[in-house]
């Protein structure tokens, strides 16, 4: 098992350098229109062939990945992060304030997220760059991905805070900053690793759903979504296998960081 | 395990396909809209959606055969419009009934005239009319005979019949009494328009039986091309039309498909700016988007050939103007503004603006950057988009692009006139200059960059008012080409509108439709829907039309 997940490691943290080193890895640029070899099969100068408009299919996945791949860990660690506060929040306050908390869980995890990321998408400013664009999306992905993971943080905040351990430190005088430190944080770690691992190819995915809706990434700036946009009829995919690329490279990633996650999630046993 | 209960296993995914796959039954055709009809009323129709559904259920008086491009007899067992083109003398059938039953007779005809005529209604259909102020005034002479009298020459008259559905002045359900072959009978918004057959339609076929064959027509509301493209090869849809061009290509090789080209088309794709007083703008974007050599050097940056070529797969034509070359109507003079760098440059210099590390900046020091919005359903405009945005930067000119969905860029057009420029397609029914009188008049609604002026914001404007309404207003048809002549001249010399290309109308449909003849002009596949028929239920047709007569 080991083994596996050192190669998962490993062929994440080989496309994470890809795509992060797309510019001077490639030599090309994503939005580069060569227009007199537009819709070309795989070659020796466009390994993976260009698109309906000339651009280079290869470079466009290495951008889009980085797109996909910075920016959902980022809106992960962002909703990971807002559920931890208000999670152990609640567990540490109790009372009125952690059924407050609950309830206002409950009220957004019934929210039709989908809809309500098309609204906020619709009332953002057009005029922006493209860049900016893309992380207000993931912003708001992360601003309303948080709520799943507020009960089981705020489960184990309570189990924590309630155990023998807690009590001897207590006891014996450890101050608060220390409490949190050497034992709050340790012991919260799998479930806040659980949420934030669960959470990441969620919003990959949700990017992608939001461009294949043509309502994602805007043009020309590639994300894997947008570019998984191009095989919707399988009968081009059989035509043009290496359409498949993004898909390829998402539903392999998305693997590899499950496989990674498991150690993340592995439960300490706080009793 | 029971041999019941195997039985129920094997039968149980059948019940989870939706019902549209299953084998379909009677003779409903099915086609898709793109999004939602905004009114059923036929006098406020200004949309495409709402446009099918007139074209579908409303009775006119005269129709123009698609193919011969000629008037037939409607409503109207004949007409004649005077010589001035301001009178119309029409005698009716006889024993004509609207869906619900009540009589259909020179009142309503009367009615329906003075009601698309109302200026507190603002109907779009009626702008065509509207060349001179004044009332309609209507002369009953009997239940089957009319004559209506236009306030000032009305050109072109017995052609903007075609799209005036007759409605009813007496029928307590209004619009919804309808005199054409089918009749709205449930709307689920987001979901379907279905149609039924008109019990009460007039027109037979040469056996006498009652037109139409088909029993009813369903909609489904579907924006996603693809998707609709799908639901065609599957046999769940019968027709598309308006057909992406890599869509188009795809369906070629489809055994149970036609797939036609029926030629260049009185569509547009074009660009524009806004230029609306109210909109929530910059002034310094305001300016830019006022300024004539700005939007010239937009012009001239952009290259149209490629468009043609790479989004449209060589299935659309360079346009020159608002009319396709082939139209009679077109201003032969003009050509379509080839792609020149140097010349967008000149534009520029011009409009005040200095370049400066590869970027254009105003006189005020602001980067000349702005967005495009259109709709995010469609993949060719969005590929248009990208094509312009790679021109305009290498003009030196950054754009930033904005795809929404199709409620929320009508809304943003339309009434909040939150936008910079748009890219949309623009629908010709008729190539007909009054039929884009509510384009051109600077007090339409429809007037892409600055709609419902009180009065004209540009001397160029108000000269187009006064050519558009003066060529509506005669029926000298060489003088009415002259003063449309001009208005393209003035429209490429201005540029409010950037004309990019005029696609081809592509479509498709099954093999299961009889008497299908696909036109140019829209609807290009069921112009003569009340002929149609499916091959695989003649039969049935034919029993059910036995048993009316």
């Amino acid at each position: 098992m080991k083994t596996v997940r050192g190669t998962c490691l490993a062929a994440v943290l080989g496309v994470y350098a890809c795509a992060i080193g797309a510019g001077p890895l490639t030599g090309g640029s994503y939005e580069l229109q060569d227009r007199a070899h537009a819709g070309e099969r795989p070659g020796a100068v466009h390994w993976l062939g260009t698109d309906d408009l000339g651009r280079d299919r290869l470079v466009r996945l290495l951008y889009g990945a980085r797109t996909s791949l910075v920016l959902a860990p980022a809106a992960a660690l962002l909703a990971t992060a807002i559920a931890t506060f208000l999670g152990s929040a609640a567990a540490l306050a109790g009372g009125r304030f952690e059924r407050a908390a609950l309830y206002l869980v409950d009220v957004v995890a019934s929210t039709p997220w989908f809809f309500a990321l098309l609204l906020m998408r619709s009332v953002l400013p057009l005029n922006v760059d493209p860049a900016v664009s893309v992380s207000i999306t993931f912003a708001i992905l992360g601003l309303l991905g948080w709520p799943h993971g507020v009960r089981p943080v705020a489960a184990r905040s309570a189990a924590v805070i309630r155990s023998e351990f807690m009590r001897q430190a207590r006891a014996s005088g450890i101050g608060r900053m220390r409490l949190l430190r050497a034992h709050m944080v340790p012991n919260l770690m799998p479930v806040v690793a659980a949420h934030f691992w669960a959470t990441l190819p969620v919003f990959i995915l949700a990017e992608a759903n939001l461009s294949l809706l043509g309502l994602g990434v805007a043009e020309p700036l590639p994300s894997l979504g947008n570019l998984m946009s191009e095989f919707r009829d399988h009968r081009a995919i059989a035509e043009r296998p290496w359409l498949l690329a993004p898909a390829v490279l998402l539903i392999g990633m998305i693997a590899a960081l499950q496989v990674i996650s498991k150690k993340g999630t592995t439960s300490h046993d706080c009793t | 395990m029971t041999a019941r209960s195997v039985a129920l296993l094997l039968l149980a995914p059948a019940a989870l396909i939706p019902a549209p796959v299953r084998a379909q039954t009677g003779s409903e055709l099915r086609l898709s809209l793109r999004h939602d009809p905004k009114t059923f009323d036929p006098a406020l129709v200004e949309e495409d959606a709402g446009e099918t559904i007139r074209y579908l259920t409303g009775g006119v008086l005269v129709r123009i055969n698609r193919i011969t491009g000629k008037p037939e007899a409607g409503l109207a067992e004949s007409w004649k419009v005077s010589p001035d083109g301001r009178t119309l003398q029409v005698r009716l059938r006889t024993g004509l009934r609207f869906s619900d039953g009540t009589p259909l007779t020179s009142e309503d005809v009367a009615f329906t005239f003075r009601r698309l005529l109302d200026p507190a209604l603002h109907a779009p259909t009626g702008d065509a009319f509207r060349s001179s102020a004044g009332v309609v005034a209507t002369a009953i002479q009997s239940p089957t005979a009319i004559t209506v009298v236009f306030p000032a020459t009305v050109a072109s008259l017995e052609r903007l019949l075609d799209q005036v559905a007759i409605q009813s002045a007496r029928s307590p359900l209004k619009e919804r009494a309808v005199a054409g072959p089918f009749v709205v009978k449930e709307y689920k918004a987001g979901t379907f328009v279905l149609l039924e057959r008109n019990p009460n339609f007039w027109r037979r076929d040469a056996q006498g039986r009652r037109l139409p064959y088909l029993d009813a027509v369903r909609f489904s509301i579907q924006s996603n091309r693809e998707m609709e493209s799908v639901r065609l090869r599957r046999g769940e849809l019968h027709m598309a039309d308006r057909l992406d061009p890599e869509i188009f290509d795809r369906l070629k090789s489809e055994r149970n498909l036609v797939a036609v080209d029926a030629g260049a088309t009185t569509d547009l794709e074009m660009l524009w700016f806004n230029q609306a007083e109210q909109a929530p703008l910059a002034e310094s974007k305001k300016a830019w988007f006022r300024s004539r050599e700005f939007r010239q050097g937009i012009s001239s940056a952009i290259s149209r050939s490629d468009i043609a070529r790479l989004a449209y797969r060589n299935y659309a034509e360079p346009a020159s103007g608002p009319l396709p070359a082939a139209s009679l109507w077109f201003n032969r003079k003009l050509r379509p503004p080839p792609y020149d760098p140097e010349q967008a440059r000149r534009w520029f210099e011009r409009a005040g603006f200095r370049l400066a590390g590869g970027q254009w900046w105003d006189a005020r020091g602001n980067a000349v950057v702005f967005s495009i919005v259109t709709n995010a359903s469609s993949k060719v405009h969005g590929q248009i988009a990208a094509l312009i945005q790679q021109d305009l930067q290498k003009a030196g000119v950054k754009v930033n692009l904005a795809s929404l969905e199709f409620r929320s860029l009508i809304e943003r057009i339309g009434e909040t006139s939150d936008y910079e420029a748009c890219l949309l397609g623009l629908v010709n029914v008729d190539d007909d200059p009054n039929g884009q009188m509510n384009l051109w008049l600077s007090s339409s609604a429809n007037h892409p960059w600055h709609p419902s002026q009180k009065s004209p914001a540009t001397g160029w404007e108000a000269e187009i008012d006064r050519l558009m309404t003066a060529q509506a207003s005669t029926a000298d048809q060489r003088q009415r080409k002259k003063l449309f002549d001009r208005v393209q001249e003035l429209v490429q010399e201005q540029a409010p509108v950037i004309f990019l290309v005029n696609p081809h109308a592509l479509a498709a449909y099954s093999r299961d439709l009889r008497d299908l003849v696909p036109s140019p002009a829209r609807p290009h596949l069921f112009w003569n829907i009340e002929r149609l028929r499916l091959g695989n239920i003649e039969g049935a047709s034919h029993a059910r039309a036995a048993l009316a007569n």
